[in-house]
């Protein structure tokens, strides 16, 4: 908000000089004394909205009453009823929904995780149909670029995807996401949801084995990325069976604990397959032993000396890896 | 504004319901205010476990709260008008967490709570705005404090909520149309504590819930939509509410919340981002529910959330050194109270009210 304060106090003319406002009586937030402070911007604030209640409550579905929405708006994008009479009065109005859009991008340009204006921009989308989705597809991207992890646009763009349509790059702009930033949890998310749900792809079983690999490719980049490691697993849902017996998966665990640097996710991933029935060749043991700094501790289950490496190599997660060790099942190796 | 305004203070963002949670069968995180032990950590600068020279500023947290409602003459006041009623809500629970909710004058703020209803039974957030179950629920908690709900047209205020649910069990915010897991959550925590649960279809609104559930056992605001801590304590709080924690994958779920911890001790909410004390409340809430907590390093979180303080002036951030605002100081002092901080009232993982307060809705006492 703090940026759009200039901008108001340069060109703003009071409403009560304004000769098409003169019909107007304005009308104050009545929960009590409310007192004049010398802050210019407050004082516009309060007259705006004081002049806001007056038409909402005279439910003036006018021109002038969108003009004073769009001024509330810029002053404070958070106030629900303000959006909410704004719809009311698009509509009486059958105004231009292509410049309402514009109006959104507008607002959003400052305030991009504010609630009402991703609400409000759903609206429009939905009125105006699969003629919005180019328009959302950009300006889901625009906002992308100045925070790629914005939970309401993300929201937004899935929507879209959904209602509207519009998947054909989809998942190549996740890709192009991960490329700038392969930390961004968000667009692995985006990734699972293109493989999942995309009607031009075929669903995950026929997506699985290169997304398997790309997973790897990202794991090996970078094993201290969580995001790809939950990813890899994601794939094999429903079917734990193919994620404990393809050699893809367990060998980029080995990898990593033979590079002997950022190999938590590495122990965590060997550690559930372990529990769900891997056996571990003689490379595994090798590797993980390699890794113990006091071979007195190393147990001859590979799955507790892994529990027991976690919880000195992850200190704050003690009680986690405890807990794991404790409740290992009796059969792992 | 703030980093995941989404879920912070901000009027625009309806924050409150995030934090206020239930269970039919309550939660109690109550029981003696044990010191926290870890053994990872026990040097012989703690004292009953905590560290010695970092205390929580009680007092000067409760003269803050009531300076911000007295001050409504400053910017800020002026930009939280249509949400007041949830910046009452964080203001006036932390009160009582903290033992001193006797100072407001309660009559005044239950007759201002009253004129923020609406014809349609909903709440706006002030005098005069449109209603949304967001304020909704942050006004019947506020009467829940003090035990004043029977002031409430219970038929009148249900319905309303009754009426937002959709034919595939999710909720919409208002009448426009807006379907989010926060407002499953809100519209059943406030249904439980008006005991008209039976008024929805629970099933379908748990099967809905349940349909939002990720790869990493989180949740997320819509089917497919990214794990958020803020989202997975409306989820998991529901769930716990209408007796469905058996939904959840307790142990995966466990182990997300508790890689949310990073190394200075807060908790961020998604991979990657930073640290932020409102996440104390989300992640911690969470993991009480499903009786994970222990999983994390409570210790380095009371005293990330310590250092959260504005030690002059009273009111907690988000961060270290950062502003302070009623929103984080609620989460803050809330946080501690579900680590069984000494002196704070216990609070309830899933309604966000006190542990007592909600015994009194439900047990009658
Ligand atoms: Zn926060």
């Amino acid at each position: 908000m703090d940026s759009d304060e200039e901008e108001v106090e340069v060109q703003r003319v009071p409403l009560s000089l304004r000769p098409e406002w003169s019909d107007v009586t304005p009308v104050s937030q009545n929960d009590g004394p409310n007192p004049v402070v010398p802050i210019a911007y407050k004082e516009e604030f309060s007259e705006t909205m004081d002049y806001f209640r007056a038409v909402f409550l005279a439910d003036e579905r006018s021109i002038r009453s969108l003009h004073l929405t769009s001024e509330v708006i810029f002053l404070n994008p958070g106030n629900y009823t303000v959006w909410q009479f704004r719809r009311v009065i698009l509509e009486a109005l059958n105004a231009d929904l292509q410049d309402e859009l514009d109006f959104v991008e507008q607002v959003a340009s400052d305030n991009s995780k504010n609630y009402q204006i991703w609400h409000h921009r759903r609206w429009v989308a939905e009125k105006l149909g699969p003629d919005a989705v180019s328009k959302e597809l950009m300006f889901t991207k625009k906002i992308f670029l100045l925070d790629a992890k914005n939970y309401h646009a993300w929201s937004h763009r899935q929507w879209v995807l959904q209602e509207l349509g519009g998947w054909e790059n989809e998942l190549d702009y996740c890709q192009q996401l991960l490329e700038d930033d392969i930390f961004n949890n968000s667009a692995w998310n985006q990734r699972y949801f293109v493989v999942t749900r995309s009607p031009l792809l075929g669903g995950l079983e026929a997506m699985r084995d290169s997304e398997v690999r790309y997973a790897v490719d990202a794991i090996i980049s970078r094993p201290e990325n969580e995001s790809p490691w939950r990813y890899l697993r994601g794939l094999y849902k429903d079917d734990t069976q193919s994620w404990v017996n393809d050699p893809q998966v367990s060998s980029v665990c080995l990898k990593v604990l033979n590079s002997k640097s950022n190999f938590v996710f590495a122990l965590s991933m060997l550690l559930d397959l372990l529990c769900h029935g891997f056996q571990p060749s003689k490379e595994f043991k090798d590797a993980v032993d390699a890794l113990v700094p006091d071979p007195e501790s190393s147990d001859s289950e590979l799955a507790k000396t892994v529990c027991s490496l976690l919880e000195q190599v992850d200190p704050m997660r003690a009680n986690y890896w405890k807990w794991r060790k404790r409740s290992l099942p009796a059969k792992t190796v | 504004m703030k980093e995941d305004l989404y879920l912070s203070l901000q009027p625009d963002t309806l924050p409150s319901f995030r934090h206020l949670i239930g269970s039919s069968e309550p939660l109690s995180t109550a029981g003696a205010l044990t010191p926290l032990r870890s053994e990872a950590n026990s040097s012989s600068d703690f004292i009953n476990g905590y560290r010695m020279g970092e205390e929580l500023e009680a007092e000067k947290h409760v003269n803050y709260i009531l300076s911000v409602e007295k001050k409504k003459d400053d910017f800020e006041s002026v930009v939280m008008e249509h949400i007041r009623i949830n910046g009452a809500y964080w203001g006036l629970t932390t009160l009582d967490l903290l033992g001193k909710i006797g100072v407001v004058d309660s009559e005044e703020v239950v007759s201002w709570i009253l004129k923020c209803q609406h014809e349609s039974g909903g709440f706006g957030g002030n005098i005069g705005h449109d209603p949304h179950v967001l304020y909704t629920l942050s006004a019947i908690q506020i009467l829940a404090l003090f035990d004043k709900i029977n002031v409430l047209d219970i038929d009148k205020v249900s319905n309303y909520i009754v009426g937002l649910q959709n034919e595939d069990g999710s909720f919409s915010g208002d009448m426009w149309g807006e379907v989010d897991t926060r407002f499953s959550y809100i519209a059943i925590c406030s249904l439980a504590l008006l005991h008209c649960l039976d008024k929805i279809n629970v099933e379908k609104a748990v099967k809905y819930i349940v349909s939002c559930k990720n790869l990493d056992g989180g949740f997320g605001c819509t089917p497919g939509a990214e794990s958020h801590a803020g989202q997975i304590f409306c989820c998991v709080a529901a769930l716990a509410i209408t007796g469905s924690l058996h939904q959840i994958d307790k142990d995966l779920l466990g182990w997300w919340l508790c890689e949310r911890q990073v190394k200075s001790g807060g908790l961020n909410g998604r991979p990657e981002k930073l640290p932020d004390v409102c996440y104390s409340w989300w992640v911690l809430s969470s993991l009480t529910m499903i009786d994970r907590v222990h999983w994390i390093d409570k210790e380095k979180l009371v005293k990330y959330i310590l250092d959260c303080q504005d030690k002059e002036k009273g009111g907690i951030s988000d961060r270290p050194d950062d502003a302070v605002d009623v929103f984080h100081t609620y989460f803050g002092v809330a946080g501690l109270s579900l680590l069984e901080y000494p002196g704070l009232k216990a609070i309830d993982p899933a309604y966000a009210l006190p542990v007592d307060v909600v015994n009194r809705i439900f047990f009658g006492r």
